[in-house]
């Protein structure tokens, strides 16, 4: 790369170029970013920038004068860092003019995130974009890309899947749950067993604003600490058959050698609450629930097939909307870098 | 403009409405709820026009034809989903009702013979009993928009019992908020059903011979069963997948029986018929 007249670039380094403990060597400490920013500021070569600093990746985009000027802002960085520049070279993202526009395409529109297509980076770039205004870094260059790149990012939301289908196990029975009850936070939640699945299910309710949670485990002991751990209550297992009609949601996930949960009981239970749906989630192998509960008005059963099959649709499905998306990016970035050289040229 | 033409332009927002909902659901996209509800808005201020034009015409709410009697039920389910679905955001309702008005404009626009006849005065000038019969017709339009929202429970419950949750069916709502809205509509329905009864009782006891019994008999039926319905509901004995069906099969029954109540009632002051509207 050698470039002699002024160009578009992003420098810095992400999940996708170094790994944990170089990300935390690379991360900017946002007290000490207005030294970093003072410093750069001195570059007389640095026409316009902006820094995205996430948990993921920090990046500079702007408009270098030459090379050199690319060259001084990495030993800025790094000296800031206290790295070597080597060493960040090594494990550095450098792409210029119509790539780097792309690539900042790509970030806004979660292309580039480690769980493909989630949201919140597309507010990170807002807000580094924001900052950047604010101390008036941002030139008519950076100011056109980053507004043609928000609108690009919102059309491949709007026009594509790629936030869409939870893959995990624990979060397909999440959506399946919203599905039936919309709103989770006065869903009561059971988990019949102590176990790992189980508690990653928790959570993932837990996450999404589930705030009534019950664990109940043949072992009372783990049933109490996961309970604790979750901020729920625990429930003694031998009493769990008696208290069905009191939950809306029941995760089933013990190491018992038969089902714990009959159709009879089931039966029993939705006798005291007719009108109210009841999820099923069946997460144990050998199963806890009789499939025939499956045929109980108002109740829904899903085990850990089922699951999986959701599971493996939404990954499909999402693969095609990230294909669809990329090549929306892709044409959105060709245009911009078209019009900008137009631009440019016109300026000449 | 007439009115027929002000309500043809109406059905063509439905239809509008109903194009735009399919074209989403066939592309396994959101259904663009603000575009399907402003169609909607703008059908619904033309099927007002159309309805205020022919209540110009007919000297009072306009009810007293086939047409007019579905014209009216469509104009009450429309109004009423504009006030629902600004509130509870129910995705797909919007493409539902514009399928429900297109449906019912496009029938009753469509069968000239139920326009032919256009009864002036049909009240007799009494307000109390075009009260009752719009505020009847009104609950109609709330037991149209509770089979719509009845038949969504049933695609949800089909789609959450065999696990078919992609497509279409990934757009519904929750069967929770399903229920919760039905449940309102039912309260609603029946609540304005039975006023309107209460006021029509009023001005029946005083000239009994003035009702046909067969429209009393009908309507009566009606109210009950819905009345069944609602206090089943409450005692938890019909609910769910069961009480989307009776919601749906009382709502077709509502329909037949505004046939058969409007074709038996006694002829009233003709006005000529326009050849728009002629066979």
């Amino acid at each position: 790369m050698s470039k002699t007249e002024s160009f578009l670039f992003v420098v810095g380094a992400t999940h996708h170029t170094a790994p944990l403990e170089w990300r935390e060597k690379l991360a900017l400490n946002p007290t000490a970013l207005p030294k970093l920013e003072q410093k750069l500021g001195d570059l007389t070569g640095l026409q316009e920038y902006a820094i995205l600093n996430t948990c993921n990746r920090v990046e500079f985009y702007g408009v270098a004068e030459t090379d050199a000027t690319l060259d001084q802002l990495r030993a800025v960085f790094c000296e800031h860092q206290e790295i070597e520049v080597d060493a960040f070279v090594a494990k550095q993202l450098c792409k210029i003019d119509s790539d780097a526009i792309h690539h900042l395409g790509a970030v806004s529109a979660g292309l580039e995130s480690q769980l493909v297509g989630e949201n919140e980076i597309f507010g990170q770039v807002k807000d580094a974009y924001a900052a950047a205004q604010k101390t008036q870094r941002v030139g008519p260059t950076l100011h056109k890309v980053f507004q043609k790149t928000f609108q690009a990012a919102k059309q491949v939301r709007t026009h594509t899947g790629i936030s869409e289908g939870q893959v995990s196990v624990a979060n397909v029975s999440v959506d399946l749950a919203t599905t039936i009850f919309g709103d989770l936070s006065d869903a009561r939640i059971l988990l019949a067993g102590a176990g790992e699945i189980g508690e990653q299910a928790a959570k993932a309710f837990r996450s999404r604003g589930a705030t009534d949670l019950t664990v109940s485990s043949r072992t009372a002991d783990n049933a109490m600490q996961l309970a604790q751990a979750l901020d729920g209550r625990a429930l003694p297992f031998e009493t769990l058959a008696d208290h069905l009609s009191q939950f809306d949601v029941i995760v089933c996930a013990t190491a018992a050698p038969g089902s714990i949960l009959s159709s009879p009981a089931v039966a029993k239970a939705m006798r005291q609450r007719p009108a109210a749906p009841l999820f099923l989630i069946d997460l144990a192998l050998p199963r806890d629930i009789d499939a025939a509960v499956a045929k109980i008005d108002n109740v829904y059963l899903y085990n850990l097939d089922d699951l999986a099959a959701i599971s493996e649709e939404n990954k499909s499905a999402r693969m095609a909307e990230i294909t669809k998306a990329r090549d929306m990016i892709a044409a959105k970035a060709h245009h911009l870098w078209e019009n900008l050289q137009r631009r440019r040229e016109a300026s000449n | 403009m007439t009115d027929r033409e002000w309500i043809w332009i109406a059905a063509a927002c439905y239809l509008v409405g109903v194009v735009i909902g399919t074209i989403a659901l066939i592309r396994h996209r959101k259904q663009p709820a603000g575009s399907i509800y402003l169609i909607i808005a703008i059908g619904f201020v033309l099927q007002t026009v159309g309805l205020y034009v022919r209540g110009l015409e007919v000297g009072g709410c306009p009810l007293g034809n086939h047409f007019e009697l579905f014209q009216f039920t469509a104009w009450s389910a429309t109004s009423l989903y504009l006030v629902v679905g600004a509130t509870f955001r129910l995705s797909l309702l919007g493409y539902f009702t514009s399928l429900l008005s297109l449906v019912l404009s496009l029938v009753s626009l469509s069968i000239p013979a139920w326009d032919a006849t256009r009864r002036s005065d049909v009240f007799g000038g009494n307000v109390w009993i075009e009260f009752h019969a719009a505020l009847a017709l009104f609950s109609y339009g709330v037991f149209a928009l509770l089979a719509l929202t009845s038949t969504m429970f049933l695609l949800r419950n089909y789609s959450l019992k065999h696990k078919q949750l992609s497509g279409a069916f990934a757009f519904l709502p929750s069967i929770r908020d399903l229920d919760t809205i039905s449940l309102r509509l039912l309260n609603v329905g029946v609540a304005l059903l039975s006023a309107s009864l209460l006021v029509g009782s009023a001005h029946w006891l005083r000239a009994i011979d003035s009702v046909d019994f067969l429209k009393l008999v009908t309507t009566v039926a009606i109210w009950f069963a819905y009345g069944a319905a609602f206090i089943l509901r409450r005692k938890g004995k019909l609910y769910g997948k069961n009480l989307s069906w009776a919601c749906i099969g009382l709502f077709i029954a509502a329909l037949l029986s505004l046939y058969f109540v409007n074709s038996s009632r006694r002829g009233d002051a003709l006005p000529p018929v326009p050849p728009s509207v002629q066979p």
